[in-house]
């Protein structure tokens, strides 16, 4: 076969590869380090990772304090849908300009700020730092608080300059912007943290919530609202979804207010069930169990559903790129549950513990990769003859350049990939990507280098 | 959806609200992905690299990759020197490019690290190029940094040798599309002009599929081209937001003639472009042109009452909006609303004379937004909107249609093959806008207005 990959592995980047190998048990992939200098990494920055949590509240305004770009391209990118307010699909941007770099920002951002107060009735509004903010020193803080003085709403800074860390630095950032409420009184009620609503996935997992009795009072942050986020302190359990953004918030409501936390996936069949058992677990008996019957029995129609898929999609072997360990972690479950085989799995911001958890999930073989670039992906796609690529917005024309198909498991999917439904979603996803007609266009030379 | 946007329309003093242009990096970055063998490198910290590949990505649908200098905390204290060497290094050994093509950021520009002086003193390769364009954030556009990225292309490469000539023309085709600058080569081939063209995104950002990943693909233009760019009679430059910079350095660094020209959307700015050619080669025009203007002219007679008289709000980049001005007018159009977001007097000014020429009352700004495009349309509706993807929002809001056209178009796919420029693009144009006004007749009429034949 042909290997097609001329591309060397630096060897700084080789611990942050690992082949599982029964041989070499013990061995540990590096992670959790700043990218090296010259890399082609799929990562972005801190302002990134606050933003993509933060601009699912739909009622809020979200200005970024800085140059045009970092607001044009996080501008309606994350396929976040709301029920009721739409203004966190509007870009706002001080589009800071020479004169501004010299002589400070902080008038601008102000006077953005006077504007928005005085057009728009704003409740919320949210001030992102970007990487220029840092360096040229506009006290965010101070313009805020005075903004929140002078038109009496909540103003409030996110410290995110893209430099000073990278992604998972940014949810952290967006997890102190989110801590609104002050300590009050428990009611019934449990906050769902880390889920952005992308094609609707929170509406599917509360209506669940809701024939359970269960009363969600803050969505965190998917179709949320600021009144929501503000009295998310009163609830008695926080769920916890996507763990890579949204656990540093759960330990420090936990800290704050006493709400206790715990890990939940509605993605997969068997990770929907377990989530909602330890929901109910959780609550101790104040709710109904008979819904876990319900449950059980949705799960097996749509193992049912499956069978088809898993026809379709015998022998077939899938790789994942994506950007953190808990989405990685059920994908590969979800796969198993086709069927199919997980060959390659990689992530561009993982934690220790959960590349421990995708090792133990893999078979003999499998390539583990941490915040990998295209031409690792191309190498180990070829070698290890994936038939789809699971991954965002970069990867998906490399997979297809490389005739593989490809599934979003990120902001552009157009239906949803969680709880039952979802899970049917995603096989037919899969299956008309890796059984479109379109692969046999290929030249058949080309196709032999895949099938070898 | 934005149909909160406000009627009453006042000044903003501290805020942009959508905007329609992003930020330098991502347009000298698209140059960089002009020249063969390249490997565009963001010196600054990864979101910018990976939010320039990103949005690249969406609007080509091909792999976008470039490097980053990957800054830290500590490389904006210190300054990126160490990070930008190492990178030079890293990429040389791994990514194996010809060239390497630096842009800064808004970071790297306000810590003030001197690239020209970091490249001078990096260890390259024999054979291998590393150059660089200063692109703040905070300066014009995205079509200020490939108008940057033209013209470092220009002060790294080109060179003349006295009293030799190449017999070639120079054409800079402006930020335009891959299908775009195929169709100008198809022109000057069919005119049996020998050109080069730089950059040529062409067989780069719309690579044919093969079923194998090609890092750097056969495209782009050679470094011995733009070498050799210094050694020709003329150079054409298409639009002059994009191209005239590079022009003008060229005319300064090796004494060859420049010629701005409109980007050649439309029957009148193609005209001027194949007219500059002919007279510069004294060649004469092939049937095969002749024939294809004829087509165009004879698909306007046909569609003329479509659109005639109809009113347009147009916004982009501003090369392409002063084309499609002229091009909308001259089919009987009035553009009423024109608007760009790269700041700069002179397309007021331009737009202003062809409105003022032709009759029409409009309104017209430079470094403008959306926002107020949209409170301009509630105010003065149009029939028809044309633009990029961003004009979905006010499309939907209004329910005007939208003609998309320019940079970025980030839902619809195709449109980077297929040209706008030349005859057969205006021909495309023709059909897009005829479409879109007869499409909404259609969905609009009463069944007892519903017809066959429109």
């Amino acid at each position: 076969m042909n290997r097609g990959c001329c591309l060397e592995t630096l060897d700084e980047r080789k611990e942050f590869i690992l082949e599982k190998n029964s041989s070499d048990k013990n061995k540990i992939i590096d992670c959790e380090k700043n990218s090296i200098a010259g890399s082609i990494s799929q990562r972005a920055c801190v302002y990134c990772g606050a933003r993509v949590v933060l601009n699912p509240i739909t009622d809020a305004y979200h200005i970024v304090h800085g140059p045009i770009g970092c607001a044009v391209y996080t501008w309606d990118i994350r396929g976040s849908l709301s029920s009721r307010e739409e203004v966190y699909r509007n870009s706002f941007s001080t589009d800071l300009r020479e004169e501004d770099i010299i002589f400070g920002g902080e008038k601008k951002l102000a006077a953005a700020i006077d504007e928005i107060a005085a057009k728009h009735s704003p409740k919320l509004i949210f001030v992102y730092a970007t990487c220029v903010v840092g360096v040229i020193g506009d006290d965010l803080e101070a313009v805020c608080k005075e903004a929140e003085r002078k038109h009496n709403i909540k103003v409030v800074p996110v410290q995110s300059s893209g430099f000073a860390g990278n992604k998972k630095d940014g949810y952290k950032a967006a997890c102190h912007a989110l801590l609104l409420g002050p300590k009050v009184e428990k009611k019934k009620g449990i906050n769902f943290l880390g889920d952005f609503n992308l094609a609707g996935e929170m509406w599917i997992v509360t209506s669940y919530l809701k024939q359970l009795g269960i009363e969600v009072n803050a969505k965190i942050t998917g179709d949320s609202t600021f009144e929501e986020i503000k009295n998310a302190a009163k609830s008695e359990l926080n769920i916890v979804q996507c763990a890579g953004s949204m656990t540093y918030l759960a330990k420090q409501m936990e800290k704050e207010y006493g709400i206790p936390f715990i890990d939940v996936s509605f993605y997969g069949i068997e990770d929907t069930v377990t989530s909602f058992e330890k929901v109910i677990e959780a609550l101790g008996d104040k709710y109904n169990e008979e819904f876990l019957d319900l449950i059980k029995k949705e799960a097996l129609e749509t193992e049912k559903s499956l069978m088809t898929y898993k026809e379709l999609l015998k022998d077939k072997k899938a790789a994942i790129y994506v950007g953190g360990g808990f989405k990685a972690i059920s994908l590969i479950k979800q796969f198993n549950e086709l069927g199919m085989k997980t060959v390659m799995v990689g992530t561009q911001t993982g934690k220790r513990n959960e590349y421990e958890t995708i090792k133990s999930l893999v078979d003999e073989g499998t390539v583990i990769l941490d915040d990998s670039n295209p031409s690792e992906l191309e190498k180990f796609m070829k070698e290890k003859g994936a038939d789809i690529l699971v991954g965002g917005v970069k990867e998906r024309p490399l997979a297809y350049k490389l005739g593989i198909a490809f599934c979003d498991h990120n902001h552009e999917r157009k239906h949803p990939l969680n709880c039952f439904e979802g899970s049917i979603n995603f096989a037919q996803e899969v299956h008309t990507s890796v059984n479109s007609p379109v692969w046999k266009s290929i030249r058949k030379e080309l196709r032999d280098v895949h099938e070898d | 959806m934005l149909n909160h946007t406000p009627k009453e329309i006042y000044e903003k003093r501290g805020l942009v609200i959508n905007p329609a242009k992003t930020c330098q990096p991502i347009g000298a970055m698209y140059a960089a992905l002009g020249i063969h063998g390249c490997l565009p490198h963001s010196h600054g910290s990864q979101g910018c690299c990976s939010y320039h590949r990103m949005h690249l990505t969406r609007h080509f649908r091909d792999p976008i990759v470039a490097s980053t200098s990957s800054f830290t905390e500590g490389s904006s204290v210190f300054g990126g020197l160490s990070n930008l060497k190492t990178a030079i290094n890293n990429v040389f050994s791994i990514y194996k490019p010809e060239v390497i093509a630096i842009n800064t950021t808004y970071l790297s520009e306000t810590i003030g690290d001197d690239i020209g002086s970091i490249i001078q003193d990096a260890e390259i390769p024999e054979g291998k190029v590393v150059l660089h364009a200063n692109t703040p954030s905070y300066v014009g556009s995205h079509i200020t940094g490939f108008s940057n990225m033209v013209k470092a292309m220009v002060t790294y490469l080109a060179k003349s040798e006295k009293g030799i000539s190449n017999g070639k023309v120079n054409i800079i085709p402006g930020f335009v599309n891959p299908g775009d600058m195929r169709e100008i080569k198809r022109i000057a081939k069919l005119l049996e002009v020998p050109i080069t063209m730089f950059p040529d995104t062409s067989g780069v950002v719309d690579s044919p599929m093969t079923g194998k990943y090609e890092m750097y693909p056969k495209g782009g233009a050679k470094v011995e081209e733009i070498t050799d760019s210094g050694n020709s009679d003329l150079t054409i430059a298409l639009g002059r937001f994009a191209s005239e910079a590079g022009a003008f350095e060229l005319e300064k660094k090796c004494k060859v003639k420049p010629s701005i020209l409109k980007t050649p959307i439309g029957i009148e700015a193609t005209d001027k472009l194949i007219m500059e050619l002919v007279k510069a080669t004294g060649v004469d025009v092939p049937y095969e042109l002749e024939e294809e203007r004829g087509q165009l002219v004879d698909i306007m007679t046909d569609t003329h009452y479509h659109y005639h008289g109809k009113r347009v709000a147009i916004f982009g980049d501003p090369d392409t909006v002063i084309a499609l001005t002229e091009f909308v007018l001259g089919i009987g159009m009035k553009p009423i609303h024109v608007l760009t977001g790269t700041p700069g007097q002179s397309f007021e000014i331009e737009i202003k004379e062809m409105l003022e020429e032709a009759g029409v009352e409009g309104r017209v700004k430079s470094g403008g937004d959306l926002f107020e495009f949209h409170q301009w349309i509630k105010n003065e509706p149009v029939d028809l909107i044309i633009g990029n993807t961003y004009g979905k929002f006010i499309s939907k809001a209004e329910d005007i249609p939208l003609v998309r056209i320019g940079f970025p178009v980030l839902d619809r796919s195709v449109h980077s093959y297929l040209p706008v420029v030349g005859y057969k693009g205006a021909m495309r144009v023709l059909e897009m806008i005829s479409n879109a006004l007869l499409d909404k007749v259609d969905i609009d009429s009463s069944d007892e207005d519903f017809e066959l034949v429109l």
